[in-house]
């Protein structure tokens, strides 16, 4: 860290005694604390297509089979077995061992837009801007359990310990944002039965430096893990006690040299702003009532549609990569009953996402991605009572939109019973890929020395550039 | 900081480089392989031209001499008759390496070195760290670090810096044998301690205070990621602190490292295996494991033996092996058949794959086992007293069912108060569906629950021997639960097989079959005619032949004094590390510990009685040009302490830590909902109350999926993977924890206390006392200025406005104390809190 900061116009107290409270809260509160962290590429190869991303995270692995990938040969085949030449030498989860047996979508698809793309009919605000999005059929990952599942698709590793996508990207590019952290992590559950848990590994910054991990954004207690200043202590004594500390290590600088102390002021002085930014940035009151009512949402209210419309505040204010979780996808059971709750609950939000940012006109320059762990089996699970579908990694539907992502376009597609994809096949690796390079980073080139090797998101089996979804 | 003198850092740059080059003013300077061109080849053309032959282009490897001239790819003495150089320099971009897709290219001096090398000779060294260790001679009476480090230092043109002050050096020691800073009375008995030995004395009675063997034993338990939940999925507890204090133990008894070693790998296999020696091969099941539904054994399998694979590694080794799961190493000899060979060294350790942990062994003395075994006596004679009634009372119960009316029947409470409504209503309605069933229909779980509810609630008969059996079995549970269990290592002689996994697919079982074998690069192991277990490897691990092991810990524990390894790269001593830049300071160390019986406490007390370790750790501007990193140890480093000290020190500062040595682990305080994302089951954490609050962080309960915020916030790892190295940063998290953690806003309030009622002078004597107690120094003019300022504005605030005042002392459980002040002790909690959160306060300098 710069030790020149010390003397700079920021430090915030002089020697006279008034400097404390008044001079330094004065420079605390000012608009501009801390500069945008420059990222560690500096000067991008590529054209920055992305300045931030939006990552919808489905957690639990939603239903591709009823959501986007309409199969009339499994509807066809419901009840038949499947034919062993899709399933030989197949991952299988929880039916191991059990008899597979086809099962047709549970919901009705509809045509939508001017491509006239087939969706279901639970995602019917969806509908309305599917000509701005590109829906991935051909998708496909490497994990068929949730754990190492989220691993993989945030890290592009199933080993705990790598870089998740978010650090990786706050790490190259930095951050345009002045008060908040690079990385945001915002997770909702759906009202149902019993979600699968998740894990803070999910976006820590493995063997990168801390600074880079993804912090999580509540919307009970804290919004920020200690970010409330403890009882009985307003703003203008925590900015007191802060001013004194650093007072204290300026003075302390002087025979240290240490220029860790320096980076340690530079870090209260954050602290404090983040107090006053993350509160403002949760306030949705100033938002109007027309655009409370296109997310469908209330303050404070934690829900998926909330979120999506703070992952909006957070790009306005500079935020490189802001993902959201929502929650309790697993559908092995209760298809029919479940699935309609959570796609009501992130369509209206998600068609608002999308709306709203091409209104201010960010929606150019941000990337937005939805996608689960993984998808789910053709074949059916339970027999009796109220049914569902298992893990499946040979097939899941993400769609992407934002960007320089071609609108209105559906990508690849998946063999007759929506077992495996078969045309355009991408994988986890890919996604990431193309993400990057919409971020203006050549992902092959962009590595980070790790026990050795040149560690990357993009792995090292090698990854393609999704060529075919872009403008 | 003031600004350098851009001449006098070159000069110093230059001074460094000409020797990092071997410079003699009239000679070409020596090429050294190791040093100079190993490093360049392996970052830029191992990666094609390495181990790895699957991946091996042009059939050329440039890692072995022979190979390479085999291929012609130099010509030794001829640079310019050298493929390897014409192919640096070609202009036609198919010719030209390393080619452009790998994104790799050599500067200027990088070719120039290496055209230099084929120069001289073009000769090959063995890599350094599998080289034999070689002890340098120490001049009799002479500390082997100074005399190493100093040896150096004249060679670079670089001088010692002058020892630390006596206030420094406590405080350095504390931090680094301990883990806290001294007391104020701990640092003046230091100062006024004049005897030519005080230092000594000083070191001796830290190595011999058992908060070493605590100290010590955290980067232990990083290296074997040591945790109190399975890590996947649910995360779920699983049962493994005697583990810890195992190790806390062996450093305090300072167990030698080669036992220490063996005990934890093949504890069990050991032919004096005792309990103790078990509970140390808790080791092989610190690894991540699943009870998510539907994962596959196959799957779990592998990755289980993968984890264990880059343990051995990791912890002893200082290999980097993961790759090997799925391709030779790209960079050292290690190939994939090494890798699974290693694996199947722990084929036999018994376990389920999937699913729930086992208790565990017992962990208890020859009381608890005696007790223990009267209570399974006593049960086993109430299962007798019933079972000699069991025909009388199955012809009741048919008897009691035939009478029974369903329809109006309504089962009795069981009504034990910790059972919830839920529970009670399964019970019944479980109950119910059982008798409605005809009785050979039931099922077993049914069976059982009419027949007890029978038993408890309708039986006219034998009532007695029914409740002497319910008591006894409830008397045995509940004292069977409170014990202290460990999982440990057994054998099974029903070995998983061990295939090797082309490219690391679990599904494919077409590779060979494995046995255990240690890696085809290093010494062998001198045992013939049968086949290989832990115990060999763990004892090979440990001798005299491998080169790794203990270049690995030294290195290791090296950095624990200084701040950073004599190679840096703590987890890696292959290709892709770093030449240690005082090579024959660190095989000095290796050699010591090897030798002198793998005495850990012996080593740490030769480092912390160095010259070297007692400079000081502000450079002039000179010596900072010269060796920014230090590097070169002409001086110490100031580092921020590690995450668990930072909470231990506020602790005691504040009069609150409980300084108990080892238990289950504990519950700080923690945000309310922050394992509101776990599930199967759900859980809600409950802070511990009473002394369990105030333990030290080692002990903290450490949930790998979410850890504790405040210690993650200063770098403390998940222990999900082995962690050689935590990172230090320095982010605003920090801030915030130190701030608004309940555990510091309670220790500044607890630290008020103190000053109020033990210090009854002015302010300034009472800002004095406070800052020698946080700081262990006297406040400078300045310092006080600052802080009574604060503290005046802060004590009119509070005098208007008690009501805040109130509420700032209400954090934490600690007591307040009668006869306060509240808006004093609130405005003197500020002061505190200053103190607690200052640069100097959670930095060892």
């Amino acid at each position: 860290m710069n030790p020149l900061l010390l003397n700079s116009r920021r430090a915030f107290l002089t020697k006279s005694l008034q400097g404390i409270g008044g001079a330094a809260l004065a420079s605390l509160c000012g608009p501009e604390l801390r500069a945008a962290s420059a990222g560690a590429l500096g000067a991008l190869p590529l054209p920055q297509k992305a300045k931030r991303v939006i990552w919808l995270t489905m957690a639990g692995g939603p239903s591709q089979l009823e959501l986007f990938d309409y199969k009339p040969k499994l509807a066809e085949m419901d009840g038949e077995l499947i034919p062993e030449s899709f399933t030989r030498g197949q991952q299988l989860a929880q039916l191991q061992g059990q008899k597979l047996i086809c099962q047709g979508a549970q919901f009705r698809f509809d045509r939508y837009g001017k491509n006239k793309t087939e969706l279901s009919t639970l995602l019917p605000h969806l509908g309305s801007v599917v000509d701005d999005i590109c829906i991935i059929k051909s998708m496909t990952t490497d994990a068929i359990n949730h754990d190492p599942a989220h691993m993989f698709m945030n890290t592009g590793s199933q080993i705990a310990g790598r870089p998740s996508m978010g650090s990786w990207i706050t790490y190259g590019l930095g951050s345009e944002s002045q008060n908040l952290p690079g990385f945001l992590v915002l997770i909702s559950t759906g009202k149902g039965r019993t979600p699968q848990p998740i894990a803070a590994r999910q976006w820590s910054s493995g063997f990168l430096p801390s600074k880079f991990q993804g912090v999580q954004l509540r919307s009970k207690g804290d919004p920020v893990l200690y970010l409330n200043n403890p009882a009985g202590m307003n703003r203008e004594r925590q900015g007191l006690d802060i001013a004194t500390i650093n007072a204290l290590n300026k003075q302390h600088a002087l025979e240290a040299q240490d220029p860790e102390i320096a980076t340690r002021i530079a870090q209260y002085e954050m602290a404090f702003q983040m107090q006053a930014s993350v509160p403002d940035l949760m306030d949705i009151t100033g938002e109007t009532s027309t655009t409370r009512e296109l997310y469908g949402c209330q303050s404070g209210d934690g829900s998926f549609a909330s979120n999506c419309l703070l992952a909006r505040r957070l790009a306005e204010r500079g935020v490189r990569f802001i993902q959201l979780y929502h929650r309790d996808w697993d559908h092995h059971s209760m298809l029919r009953e479940e699935l309609p709750l959570r796609a009501a609950e992130i369509d209206k939000a998600c068609a608002a996402l999308i709306t709203d940012l091409k209104q201010r006109g960010m929606f150019e320059d941000t990337l937005i991605v939805w996608s689960g762990e993984f998808g789910r089996t053709p074949m059916k699970q339970g027999d009796r009572g109220p049914i569902g579908r298992d893990h499946h990694n040979k097939a899941m539907s993400t769609w992407l939109a934002g960007a320089g992502i071609q609108r209105g376009l559906v990508y690849g597609s998946t063999d007759e019973l929506g077992y495996a994809a078969v045309e355009n096949v991408c994988s986890v690796h890919d996604l990431h890929a193309t993400m990057l390079q919409q971020l203006g980073i050549q992902h092959d080139a962009f590595t980070v020395k790790f026990q050795g090797l040149d560690a990357k998101l993009t792995g090292v089996e090698g990854a393609k550039v999704i060529k075919g979804i872009l403008t | 900081m003031k600004p350098i003198s851009l001449l006098c850092a070159l000069s110093n740059l230059v001074c460094l480089g000409a020797y990092l080059h071997g410079a003699q003013p009239d000679a070409d300077p020596r090429i050294e392989f190791n040093r100079d061109v190993r490093p360049i080849l392996s970052d830029n053309c191992f990666y094609c031209h390495g181990p790895d032959q699957s991946h091996r282009k042009a059939k050329l490897r440039l890692d072995i001499r022979e190979e390479a001239l085999k291929k012609e790819a130099f010509v030794p003495g001829k640079p310019a008759e050298s493929e390897l150089i014409k192919r640096l320099t070609a202009s036609d971009p198919d010719e030209l390496m390393p080619p452009a897709d790998s994104h790799k290219k050599l500067t200027e001096q990088q070719k120039s070195v290496l055209r230099r090398w084929i120069v001289q000779g073009a000769e090959y060294q063995l890599h350094w760290s599998y080289e034999p260790i070689v002890k340098s001679k120490i001049p009799a009476d002479t500390n082997g670090v100074d005399f190493l480090v100093r040896n150096r230092l004249s060679k670079v043109g670089l001088k010692p810096s002058p020892l630390a002050d006596r206030r420094t050096l406590i405080r350095r020691l504390y931090w680094d044998l301990v883990g806290f800073s001294p007391t104020p009375q701990d640092v003046h008995e230091f100062l006024n301690d004049t005897a030519p030995e005080a230092y000594e004395r000083l070191v001796e009675r830290l190595l011999a205070n058992p908060h070493y063997g605590e100290k010590m034993a955290l980067y232990w338990l990083d290296v074997v990621r040591f945790a109190d939940t399975i890590g996947y999925h649910s995360d779920n507890p699983r049962n493994v602190w005697p583990y810890r204090d195992w190790v806390i133990r062996a450093f305090n008894e300072n167990k030698r490292f080669d036992r220490f070693t063996i005990e934890q790998i093949a504890g069990d296999l050991l032919p004096d295996a005792d309990d103790s020696t078990r509970v140390g091969s808790a080791f092989n099941r610190l690894l991540l494991t699943t009870q998510e539904g539907g994962a596959q054994a196959k799957d779990y399998e592998a990755r289980m033996m993968t984890d264990r694979v880059r343990a051995i590694g990791a912890a002893w080794l200082g290999q980097t092996t993961g790759c090997a799961q799925c391709h030779d190493h790209k960079f050292d000899p290690f190939t994939t058949r090494d890798f699974y060979e290693m694996g199947a060294f722990f084929a036999d350790v018994k376990e389920s794959i999937v699913g729930q942990r086992e208790d565990g062994m017992l962990v208890i003395g020859a009381e608890e086992k005696a007790h223990l075994a009267k209570l399974d006596t006593a049960l086993e004679e109430a299962k007798k007293g019933v079972k000699a009634v069991e025909a009388e009372l199955e012809i009741a119960q048919k008897k009691w069912e035939a009478a029974l009316n369903l329809d109006t029947f309504s089962p009795v409470a069981k009504g034990t108060e910790d059972q919830d409504d839920g529970a009670e209503k399964k019970r019944s309605k479980e109950l119910i569906a059982g008798l409605k069933k005809a009785t050979g229909k039931r099922n077993k779980a049914e069976r059982t629950i009419i027949e007890e509810y029978f038993r408890e609630h309708a039986a006219e008969l034998h009532t007695q021997e029914w409740k002497v059996l319910k008591a006894a079995n409830q008397a045995r549970n509940d004292y069977y639960a409170q014990l202290p269990k460990c999982l440990v290592s057994s054998s099974t002689a029903a070995k998983r097989t061990v295939r090797i996994l082309p490219r690391g697919n679990w599904m494919d079982e077409t590779g060979d079959v494995v046995k255990p074998r240690i890696p085809g690069y290093l010494p062998q192991p001198n045992v013939e005619g049968r086949e290989l277990n832990r115990l060999d490897l763990a004892e090979w691990l440990v001798s005299k032949e491998n080169p790794l092991t203990a270049r690995t810990v030294m290195n290791r524990l090296w950095k624990q004094f200084f701040g950073t390894g004599l190679s840096k790269v703590l987890d890696d001593l292959g290709a892709q590390g770093e030449l240690p830049p005082n090579g024959p300071l660190l095989d000095w160390l290796a050699a010591e510990f090897r030798d002198n019986g793998w005495d850990l406490k012996q080593m740490v007390r030769l480092i912390v009685l160095s010259q070297t370790y007692k400079q000081v750790s502000a450079g002039t501007p000179e010596l900072l040009a010269a060796d920014p990193y230090n590097r070169e140890l002409a001086r110490q480093s100031p580092f921020r302490v590690d995450a668990e000290f930072v909470r231990d020190n506020a602790l005691v500062v504040a009069g609150l830590l409980v300084p108990t040595i080892g238990g289950p682990s504990v519950k700080p305080y923690q945000p309310e909902r922050y394992w509101e994302n776990l599930n199967f089951p759900t859980r809600d954490y409950f802070a511990d109350k009473g002394d369990s609050q105030y333990r030290r962080g080692l002990y903290t309960w450490w949930q790998r999926s979410f850890l504790h915020p405040s210690l993650l916030a200063f770098d403390a790892p998940s222990r999900e993977e082995c962690c050689a190295e935590r990172t230090r940063s320095n982010i605003p998290q920090q801030a915030l924890a130190l701030l608004n953690d309940p555990t510091y806003v309670e220790a500044a309030r607890v630290l008020a206390q103190h000053v109020l009622s033990e210090c009854s002078g002015a302010m300034t004597d009472r800002i004095q006392w406070a800052w020698n107690r946080a700081l262990q120094r006297d406040a400078t003019e300045h310092e006080i200025k600052t802080m009574v300022e604060m503290l005046e504005r802060h004590l009119a605030d509070y005098r208007k406005d008690p009501k805040s005042a109130a509420e700032v002392l209400q954090t934490g459980l600690a007591p307040l104390g009668t006869d306060i002040n509240r808006a004093e002790l609130a405005a003197w909690t500020h002061v505190a809190r200053v103190l607690l959160n200052l640069h100097e306060t959670i930095t060892r300098s």
